[in-house]
């Protein structure tokens, strides 16, 4: 078989994940030999200012899903406010499908600590908390042991440098609850209550941890200032498209013959990311896949040749989101794959606003009445009702995201479901599933 | 009347009063942790800890927690129930959690659990009799690369066939401790609760276990293969642009 086309193979631009290929990245020897802690040094002798402003210039969006420009949001923090103000990184990934931010952490950890001194310089905080989500046991011990390497070369505590800036950094490991990603519900937990979202305004820049001026900012995102401090806005720029600047990590899983993390310049295509991960596997057809995670809407193989960036997603009527690809067959059934995404919902709904947590527990129930082959036309009726009642109605985007496999399946692949109402498709769950259901 | 369970532990009873004084000098250095008028902060990270000494919450343990921190049981009650890694019951010596969302599901998540349970005799966030095995199937463990992904105590067991699994167990029930695709070498769930209440890893050959999997090293490998990278950049590049009137 061919390897991938020379113009393909061009949009690789690892970045973030130019330290992996070292087996001892996360020790600082090895970092530091690697370009490590220059651009720290770099930041530390120009004005904080100066170094939201460069973010700015760079075009450097949320790399968590939002995609909001992270520049912007270091600006909003109020100055001389006599408040502390504080950096929290959001490592709680789990969004289904996105699988970077662990790699980062676990082989690089030094690139986050890095970006976290620099950005909390920038937005002039003295403590900085890195949430990470509690299974990532691995992580975690990358990221303490680099953190106390950071501690031992001056890097943090006091007079960092021998400058006037201070940092703490404590990572807090959460306990499993996919809803603490959101930044709000993230900071309640990291205060020591129920992961449980808050109602905005105020946002977390003026009322964010102990209601004080805050950044949450994602791995991937605080991962990129290093890079962009050294190379410069221009540089960065020279990747990616003109609203959507610089490398990303596409995280590929599924049906492909070589799964992975390809960190790729933004606005790659679906069909040229399988050229890169080896096509599909054999006896198996592209379906149905998600673009960022299993809360962004479904798209098909009409959509090989969409750009993946924030735009042109978006424009193809879906979200860009972690830019996790989640890549399915003929072999899988979309209509199961959903009922499978909605039972995670249905379980990590903190339980606050109504129409999300009664939403997905009663279209679970209707997924598995039409997945045991008894349900009826006016099911979908009440799915789309259901989808409508629970879009943008809670506090937060996870009933959002509930919704977008559910409507997207429903518009691409109504036949499928049409084909258990009708009997064409044999069930695909047993009746002794339907226990409670109605 | 009988009882109704909740499943909550009680919490108008148990103190932890006789827990050890190691374990208050760490809840102390924890709360250290934190901001002083914010103590609250360390009580996830103290809930971890009251696992790592009785393996699960327990009435004992909330009322640790809430005695370090000035809270009331409820208030702890409240938020160890909230989460899954908290759990309610003695937990085996090794929690072995299976995907079983789609897309791990799709490669087979659900039929590794299912062998797991058959085998084990036991179903979700069940222990085996003999106090060894916790089985609990597991929401997106965010290795979808790895698919169907295991792990042990938090610790990745990559790309696992039912027959695999089935053998993974049945060697950590005859004491061996098989070493995970990544990640490091196993410890107790005890043990592992220490280091997610934040204290280091104290075994350094544990620290540089776990090197990157092909998966993770997919693009990066191919773009050394053929001599790909991402545009030079010049490392003295100023952070402040030149003024245009200087030029």
């Amino acid at each position: 078989m061919s390897g991938p086309r020379p113009e393909v193979l061009a949009k690789l631009t690892p970045v973030l994940t130019r330290r992996w290929l070292e087996p001892d990245a996360w020790r600082i020897e090895t970092y530091e030999r690697l370009d490590g802690y220059r651009a720290l040094r770099k930041a530390l002798a120009v004005h904080p200012d100066d170094l939201i402003a460069l973010i700015k210039e760079s075009g450097l969006r949320g790399r968590g899903g939002a995609g909001f420009p992270t520049g912007m949001k270091w600006g909003f923090i109020p100055q001389n406010d006599n408040k502390p103000h504080y950096l929290v990184v959001n490592a709680d990934e789990g969004e289904p499908g996105t699988c970077k931010d662990l790699p980062l952490m676990t082989h690089d950890p030094h690139a986050v600590i890095e970006g976290v001194i620099i950005a909390a310089y920038a937005i002039r905080a003295n403590r900085a908390y890195i949430y990470l989500r509690g299974e990532a046991v691995n992580a975690a011990r990358r990221l303490r042991n680099a953190i106390a390497e950071a501690y031992a070369a001056g890097y943090l505590g006091k007079n960092i440098l021998g400058r006037s800036f201070s940092l703490d950094v404590v990572v807090h490991s959460g306990a499993g609850a996919y809803i603490c990603g959101e930044e709000t519900a993230l900071l309640d937990s990291l205060e020591g209550f129920r992961g449980q979202p808050r109602l905005r305004p105020p946002f977390p820049a003026t009322h964010g941890l102990y209601a004080c001026p805050t950044v949450v900012n994602n791995v991937g995102t605080i991962a990129s200032v290093p890079p962009i401090v050294l190379g410069g806005a221009a540089w960065w720029r020279s990747m990616g498209t003109e609203k959507s600047s610089g490398p990303m990590i596409y995280s590929l899983s599924g049906r492909i013959n070589n799964p992975g993390q390809y960190e790729c310049s933004m606005g790659i295509t679906l069909r040229e990311l399988l050229e890169l991960a080896g096509g599909m596997q054999p006896g198996h057809e592209l379906r149905f896949w998600t673009p960022g995670g299993s809360s962004t809407p479904l798209l098909t193989a009409e959509h090989l040749d969409v750009p993946l960036d924030f735009e042109s997603v978006a424009a193809a009527g879906s979200i860009l989101g972690t830019t996790a690809t989640q890549i399915f067959s003929q072999q899988d059934c979309p209509v199961y794959a959903t009922y499978r995404w909605l039972k995670f919902y249905e379980h990590e709904s903190c339980g606050k606003c109504t129409p999300c947590r009664e939403g997905n527990y009663w279209m679970v129930r209707t997924y598995r009445r039409i997945l045991s082959g008894q349900g009826t036309y006016e099911d979908l009726d009440t799915l789309l009702d259901t989808c409508d009642n629970i879009l943008g109605r809670a506090f937060c985007g996870l009933g959002d995201g509930a919704t977008s496999s559910v409507t997207s399946s429903l518009k691409y692949f109504k036949q499928d479901y049409l084909d258990y109402i009708e009997g064409r498709k044999p069930p695909l769950l047993s009746a002794k599933e339907l226990v409670g259901a109605h | 009347m009988g009882e109704i369970s909740l499943g909550l532990p009680s919490v108008l009873s148990g103190s932890g009063d006789d827990f050890p004084e190691e374990l208050r000098q760490a809840a102390r250095e924890i709360i250290d942790r934190y901001p002083p008028d914010r103590s609250r902060s360390a009580l996830l990270p103290l809930l971890h800890l009251v696992q790592s000494h009785e393996g699960y919450v327990s009435a004992d343990g909330i009322g640790f927690c809430a005695s370090m921190l000035g809270l009331t049981r409820a208030e702890v009650a409240a938020v160890a129930t909230f989460y899954t890694m908290y759990k309610r019951k003695p937990t085996g010596d090794f929690l072995v959690s299976v995907c079983t969302n789609t897309m791990c599901d799709a490669l087979g998540g659900q039929r590794v659990f299912d062998e797991l349970s058959e085998h084990l005799g036991v179903g979700h966030d069940e222990t085996t009799p003999d106090g060894t095995i916790t089985l609990e199937h597991a929401e997106c463990l965010a290795a979808c690369d790895y698919g169907p992904v295991m792990t042990v105590n938090y610790e990745f067991f990559d790309k696992v066939t039912p027959e695999q699994a089935r053998d993974i167990v049945e060697r950590l029930r005859k004491g061996e401790r098989p070493q995970p695709t990544r990640g490091a070498r196993l410890c107790t769930f005890k043990e592992i609760s220490r280091q997610l209440a934040g204290f280091a890893e104290d075994r350094p050959e544990a620290l540089a276990d776990g090197v990157a999997g092909d998966a993770t090293l997919a693009g990066v490998r191919l773009a050394q293969a053929h001599g790909v990278t991402a545009p030079e950049y010049d490392p003295t590049t100023p952070i402040v642009p030149e003024k245009e009137s200087s030029s």
